[in-house]
């Protein structure tokens, strides 16, 4: 398989995690979302690497990895803060800073 | 039709199949087991591209790891036999449309790319070529990670804790 097939699996990915980023109102479900689209940049360089035998390809998709699950973590944290104080994380709701 | 080209066709189909279940499915933990799944095959997909050690990574960091810690939070903000865990969705044709749009424009973008010279792939496995660059070349880098990872358990436990 070439370059191109990765990279468009890559493209589709990220749309349906895109997908989930607009459409879902459960701030967890958000965040899931935004993992997809993060794994589809992780193919993307991956395919990159592989294909034009660059090894710093690899070096940032492990580098991304480790900032994904940071992410994951201070978002996980903050959203478990929005439920104790608002009781609930739906996105709709949370309009604390609407002016 | 060969080996590879067989395992990235079954790959690609799981991978996207499991995506879309994540976005689509009503129910919140059903969905975290599909991203799982979803994760799984994109380590698979690293596997195809002769990355093995990343397939690990990806393994142990991102389905082993982001899982567990999401059905915490799922356990911890919603009551798993009540109603509550199913999610709604809004806007969905206009988020299709969105999402259907920049699908579109990544596409074209990749039509109208000029192909850079092919140049000689990796060897079957880099796991040894990465250790050298991240003590090598990407030592600061490595370390600066370090301490974003600190930083970040870190806040997680500052906004988690409880008032007392």
């Amino acid at each position: 398989m070439g370059l191109n097939a990765y990279l468009i699996l890559a493209a589709l990915v990220f749309a349906i995690g895109l997908f989930g980023v607009l459409t879902r109102r459960n701030a967890i479900g958000i965040l899931l979302g935004i993992e997809l689209m993060l794994n589809a940049v992780n193919i993307n360089l991956v395919a990159f690497a592989r294909f034009h035998g660059d090894l710093a390809g690899l070096i940032f998709t492990l580098f991304l990895i480790a900032i994904t699950v940071a992410e994951v973590a201070v978002g996980l944290a903050i959203v478990i803060v929005i439920f104790r104080v608002r009781r609930t994380v739906e996105a709709d709701r949370l309009d604390l800073l609407r002016g | 039709m060969t080996l590879e080209a067989a395992g990235f066709w079954v790959v690609a189909a799981a991978l996207l199949a499991s995506s879309l279940a994540v976005v689509l499915t009503p129910n919140l933990f059903h969905a975290v087991l599909y991203l799982a799944a979803a994760l799984v095959a994109t380590g698979v997909v690293f596997l195809l591209l002769d990355s093995p050690f990343l397939f690990g990574v990806q393994l142990l960091l991102c389905a082993g790891g982001v899982v567990t810690v999401v059905v915490f939070a799922i356990m911890l903000t919603e009551r798993l036999v009540g109603e509550r865990i199913t999610q709604t969705s809004r806007y969905v044709v206009n988020g299709a449309v969105v999402a259907a749009a920049v699908f579109v424009g990544v596409m074209g973008f990749l039509i109208q790319a000029p192909r850079p010279a092919p140049r000689p792939a990796l060897g079957a496995d880099s796991t040894a070529a990465i250790g050298q660059a991240l003590v090598g070349p990407f030592a600061a880098t490595l370390e600066l990670l370090g301490v974003l990872l600190v930083i970040a358990l870190l806040g997680a436990l500052y906004f988690a804790r409880t008032e007392e």
